[in-house]
């Protein structure tokens, strides 16, 4: 006979009651982890970002355009190791509601600072010698159900019109951090389109990406390429690409934020829960407790009774919940694709998950343990009757 | 039967109560002793401190002031938990309504004490074994106690209370709550742990049956101990 044996056994006591923490805690665990997990898929770009990429844009904001002449002056800048560049597209297929990143860019030079993106030598040749072509992500692919060879056709929002691009290549990402919902295409292609039709935008481009030679000197490559355009006619902001993803970002920091509160709530609720089923539990076994104490045991094994009861309840629920995150997360990214690229379930959330169980096993134990510990054997006994 | 004197000596024993602001005396200036091997019966009114005398003879409750030594071991100097060792070595304990652990056998209910001590597995289950023997249900050692009779039950705490070969045995009402014939049964066999293990006994009861298969009756009455009962109930 082993104290597990008896904490298991007192467990299934109140088998309903037991069903209905573990329940609780399941659900909990389960809303808990899909919360962290929405919280760090906002987060994926900027998780994505690399330290030695910088992005320059015009200076008052991403909806002006810098001139293509500014990029032979950037590539002289010191640390500067290679730049490229990119405008944003922002087309719409078939309906609004169908939403994903679409921009034009420079191929060779932006894919090169990218080897997180993978294509098909065969597909990736055929793309860059067509001046129609277009190259989309994985699951973008899936999701619409596009072949290699399909014609994509995008209205255009910021160009308008109606625009043919030819699939030419489905890339893939090195790991599951990349996002595989872009669309990509000859930036030439715009910028020719937009030139046969006489209209403004012609030769500018929307951002320009660059690539330095160590993350350490991102802050004076900066500096130095804003300075170089100071108090010319379109003047630059150049960040790392990480804090250009947190820009876009911050514009919703505050629901990011309610939401990592709410994830906190619910695991404050089931705290008190299962609290709440410890106290019942242990005010029931005070009898009990007394016996064992009376026997000799000491308050170690009391408190040892009560803790692994609850540890036994919380972490039965925790790992229920914990298996079945992986599933709903799964569910949940492919409905929510358009809007979350990257829907993954970190490692840092299951540890959380455990870190959170734990805690709210322990804490729910505390003040039942501390009441069985301290009363005095006598009054106990006198419960048993 | 060869006895030895004052395995229990207890003088000047006081205990009280605070309920309030009142000062409830429960027991004044007890002195008592009891011999090795003595089946000793405590007798009195409901309220006159019988259990509360036993408390403090098994060390599960502490005194205002007075002496108790038992084999030799002055237990009000002992600390919360050398008390609960001294305990585990030397007090069995049958309660009136059996407490035992609903969850467990009839075997791991006898195992309970002897997990506090260094045995082994086997060991425990050799003395588990010859306990249940004694109070004859060794056929029913994988019962649970809600499929056992209250009379069984009772035998069950029995078992429990001298798997470890304790000093004394406290008994507060063990047959208060049993029909006449499991009564009996529970009585006879405490009969025998005197008479044929040499246990010592000390009884709380009401019932003068069981009264009378004592070596000796104290009774007690407003915290004070007699030889004989004042008036009684
Ligand atoms: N924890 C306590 N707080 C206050 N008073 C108490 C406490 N425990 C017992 N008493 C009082 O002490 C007195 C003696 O109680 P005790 O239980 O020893 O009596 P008893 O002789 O065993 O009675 P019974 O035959 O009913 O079991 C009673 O008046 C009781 O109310
Ligand atoms: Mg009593």
């Amino acid at each position: 006979m082993h104290i597990l044996k008896l904490i298991f056994k007192n467990s299934f006591r109140h088998k309903l009651r037991t069903f209905l923490t573990i329940l609780g805690v399941t659900v909990a665990i389960l809303a808990f982890g899909l919360l962290r997990t929405v919280v760090s898929a906002w987060y994926a770009g900027v998780e994505a970002s690399s330290a030695t990429r910088l992005v320059t844009r015009n200076s008052v904001s991403l909806v002006f355009p810098l001139p293509l002449s500014y990029k032979e002056k950037i590539r002289q800048i010191e640390g500067v190791k290679g730049v490229s560049y990119g405008t944003w597209f922002g087309g719409i297929y078939i309906d609004e509601k169908n939403f994903f990143a679409n921009y034009s860019m420079e191929p060779r030079t932006y894919l090169a600072m990218y080897p997180e993106i993978i294509i098909q030598e065969d597909q990736w040749n055929v793309f860059l010698r067509d001046r129609k072509g277009a190259a989309a992500g994985k699951k973008l692919a899936e999701r619409y159900g596009w072949k290699i060879g399909d014609v994509i056709t995008l209205k255009g929002t910021i160009f308008p019109g109606n625009w043919d691009f030819v699939l030419d290549a489905i890339y893939k990402g090195r790991d599951d951090t990349v996002d595989e919902t872009a669309f990509f295409f000859h930036w030439d292609y715009l910028n020719e389109t937009l030139k046969k039709a006489g209209r403004g935008w012609t030769d500018k481009v929307g951002w320009f990406l660059i690539e330095i030679e160590d993350p350490d000197i991102a802050a004076e490559v900066s500096l130095r390429i804003d300075k170089n355009f100071k108090n010319s006619l379109a003047e630059t902001l150049t960040e790392t690409e990480k804090a250009f993803q947190l820009s876009f970002i911050s514009m919703t920091e505050a629901i990011v934020i309610a939401i990592r509160l709410v994830s906190f709530v619910i695991i404050f609720i089931i705290m008190a829960v299962v609290a709440n089923t410890m106290a019942m539990t242990a005010r029931e076994r005070i009898g009990e407790y007394a016996i064992f104490k009376t026997l000799g045991f000491g308050s170690f094994h009391i408190a040892g009774l009560i803790l692994g009861e609850s540890l036994f309840v919380t972490m039965m629920g925790a790992t229920l919940g914990i298996l079945l995150t992986f599933p709903a997360a799964a569910i949940f990214g492919k409905e929510l694709s358009q809007y979350f690229p990257i829907f993954n379930v970190a490692r840092e959330t299951i540890v959380l998950d455990i870190i959170a169980a734990l805690v709210v096993a322990f804490v729910a134990a505390l003040f039942p343990a501390w009441r069985a510990i301290h009363i005095r054997i006598a009054d106990g006994l006198r419960r048993v009757g | 039967m060869n006895k030895k004197p004052g395995i229990v000596e207890i003088r000047n024993l006081c205990k009280a109560y605070q309920r309030g602001n009142q000062l409830i005396t429960v027991l004044q200036e007890i002195d008592l002793d009891i011999d090795e091997g003595e089946f000793l019966a405590l007798m009195g009114p409901s309220g006159s401190g019988k259990t509360t005398l036993l408390n403090l003879i098994a060390g599960i409750d502490k005194a205002d002031s007075g002496s108790i030594r038992i084999g030799g071991i002055e237990i009000t100097a002992l600390a919360e938990t050398e008390l609960a060792a001294w305990r585990a070595n030397n007090v069995g304990f049958i309660f009136q309504f059996y407490n035992l652990i609903p969850v467990l056998t009839a075997f791991e209910n006898v195992e309970l004490p002897l997990l506090l001590t260094g045995l082994s597995k086997g060991e425990r289950r050799t003395h588990v074994e010859t306990a249940l023997r004694v109070v004859n249900l060794a056929d029913r050692m994988d019962h649970s106690p809600g499929e056992l009779s209250g009379g069984q039950q009772q035998r069950v705490a029995i078992a429990r209370a001298i798997v470890t070969d304790p000093t004394i045995l406290v008994a507060d009402e063990p047959t208060g709550d049993l029909d006449r014939d499991s009564a009996n049964d529970v009585l006879e066999l405490m009969e025998r742990l005197v008479h044929e293990l040499g246990k010592t006994i000390i009884m709380v009861t009401h019932d003068p049956r069981a009264a009378n298969k004592a070596h000796q009756i104290k009774h007690l009455d407003k915290g004070v101990l007699n030889a004989h009962p004042q008036a009684d109930f």
